[in-house]
């Protein structure tokens, strides 16, 4: 086995009384692409939102337990969840490029907020993220346009682009292809193959088959509950538990 | 057939009623403004725009001393206004839950009724009545006082208008909070900001009765902060009561310029704020080569 990248320990999430998700543990490890299938809420995105601290954002919303980065519980008292983002990048469902800001702009805003001033630098960044998320040669002569004219395929890959553009070793994705057409699907999810060779990818997908073709290890969710984890031939072909049987054949979900 | 043939007098009538209502809309400012032309028209010439008034008796004379203490006071006044403005309201639109949020909103909403007037009167008694002396600096205050709650409002209905995963999205780089709000949801905001301020100027630089016991008016020009100052709008009333007819003429030529100055303000930030894309990407354009170099 790989290194790991990321461990999830007794995870609650709650949104004020309510128990969202429900006692999770989990081991993810270093590049390699885990999908997290699901009915719908049954709280794939609100867990994969704990993994950035970013379900915190939302008013009522806590946590409980422990997610270990580096040897270090990213929901320990000291821990800063700036800092922690750094290390965590997220897409989201929607695509969401900065309003008003070039396509330029939108990919170097990370580094150039953090400080980096070097003009080289940044164009460089900007090249490579984009050249990455397969989206340089349909935009490197309009870099100056705004983010928001582009499609939402094209969108969702400057979101991508701008993600690893903090160069996070782990990359969250909250059903990053539903908003999108089967053609802008394919490309994320060819995009999600190529990165895994630097990152570790985690995604949340309602699409089963999306799971089966891009997922290394899947994990099975349903209500909160984390049913079945392991890897995506052995869910798909030789579920262990009867619920994920149900939900892979189309019996429930 | 028959009942098609009804449907259409129905979309009919009702279209024809929507066209005229809207023509009843635009009817005023058009006349307003053909009115103004007609009667301040003639007295408009350089000379109006370039000198002081003459002494009673004397003719010529004109409005520059008003036209340049409008846009001092409005200056000043927005100067104190616009960015205690925009703090608050990106203080209600990010940070406005809870007790204090909901009292100032509300405190800022019944600024926002209190009638111009009745603003005056209490610039009057804080500045007029300590300093005994009627000043710039009161009806500037004054103003700033009318423009405040609008700027206050405007901006926090902009910023709420950033969808939340937006603000998200940023977090998710590892952004500080105050680097999301500043760099990404106000600067995102910018143009629909910048329109909302001059919208809230240009409101002030039409505005009479803030000014007409604070700043008081005055025949000369005056770069004083402490002394009275004449402004379009009170010349404009004071010459237009005044029993000389070149002065009448005169406010007629007056109240045209503000209507100009107004509405000119109002287009401004209409059709270059919102046009920015187009003229952002008409400058890449032009200057492409340069950037390409660099």
């Amino acid at each position: 086995m790989s290194e790991i990248a990321l461990e999830v320990k007794n995870l609650n999430a709650y949104f004020n009384d309510f128990r969202a998700v429900k006692d999770i543990n989990l081991t993810y490890y270093k590049n390699s692409v885990n999908a997290i299938i699901g009915p719908s809420g049954c709280g794939k995105s609100t867990y994969i939102r704990c993994l950035n601290r970013i379900h915190e954002e939302v008013e009522g919303a806590s946590v409980s337990g422990e997610v270990i980065l580096g040897g270090k519980n990213i929901y320990a008292d000291n821990a800063d969840p700036v800092e922690i983002r750094r290390h965590i990048g997220m897409v989201f469902q929607k695509p969401n490029p900065f309003p008003s800001m070039s396509i330029y702009d939108n990919v170097t805003i990370g580094p150039k907020l953090w400080g980096e001033k070097n003009k080289s630098k940044l164009d460089e960044i900007a090249e490579s993220c984009l050249k990455k998320a397969a989206l340089w040669d349909e935009v490197k002569d309009k870099l100056h346009q705004d983010g928001t004219s582009l499609s939402g395929g094209q969108q969702q890959r400057l979101c991508i682009a701008r993600t690893l553009a903090i160069n996070p070793p782990i990359i969250l994705m909250d059903e990053p292809t539903s908003a999108l057409d089967p053609i802008a699907t394919v490309k994320i999810e060819d995009l999600m193959n190529e990165i895994k060779k630097e990152y570790t990818v985690i995604v949340v997908t309602h699409n089963m088959q999306q799971a089966r073709r891009i997922a290394d290890y899947t994990s099975f969710f349903v209500l909160g509950d984390l049913i079945e984890h392991g890897l995506t031939s052995d869910i798909f072909t030789n579920p262990k538990e009867k619920k994920t049987e149900d939900y892979i054949s189309g019996n429930f979900g | 057939m028959k009942v098609i043939r009804q449907r259409k007098m129905k979309n009919f009538f009702f279209y024809f009623a929507l066209i005229s209502s809207s023509l009843v809309v635009i009817l005023p400012l058009l006349l307003v403004f053909i009115f103004l032309l007609q009667k301040g028209g003639a007295s408009l010439s350089l000379d109006f725009f370039l000198n002081n008034p003459k002494p009673v008796g004397e003719t010529g004379g004109g409005m520059r001393h008003a036209i340049l203490g409008s846009f001092y006071m409005v200056g000043l006044g927005s100067f104190v206004a616009v960015p205690l403005g925009l703090l608050c309201g990106i203080y209600l639109s990010e940070f406005g839950k809870g007790k204090i949020a909901n009292s100032l909103r509300f405190t800022i909403d019944l600024l926002t009724g209190v009638p111009s007037i009745v603003v005056g009167i209490f610039s009057y008694l804080i500045f007029v009545v300590t300093m005994k002396s009627f000043s710039a600096m009161a009806g500037a205050f004054a103003l700033s006082i009318i423009i405040l709650p609008i700027i206050t409002r405007t901006t926090e209905e902009i910023l709420k208008l950033i969808p939340r995963h937006v603000k998200e999205a940023g977090l998710a780089l590892g952004l500080p909070r105050w680097k999301v709000i500043l760099f990404i949801v106000v600067k995102g905001s910018r143009s629909s900001l910048m329109t909302g301020i001059i919208l809230a100027i240009s409101r002030a630089a039409g505005e009479t009765a803030p000014l007409l016991f604070t700043a008081f008016g005055s025949m000369y020009l005056s770069y004083s902060p402490t002394e009275p100052m004449a402004s379009l709008p009170v010349q404009i009333y004071n010459y237009a009561i005044s029993p000389y007819d070149d002065w009448q003429r005169q406010a007629w030529a007056g109240a045209f310029t503000l209507i100009i100055i107004v509405l000119g303000l109002n287009l401004f930030a209409r059709f270059f704020f919102t046009r920015k894309t187009i003229y952002r990407a008409i400058k890449n354009k032009l200057f492409k080569k340069n950037e390409d170099r660099t």
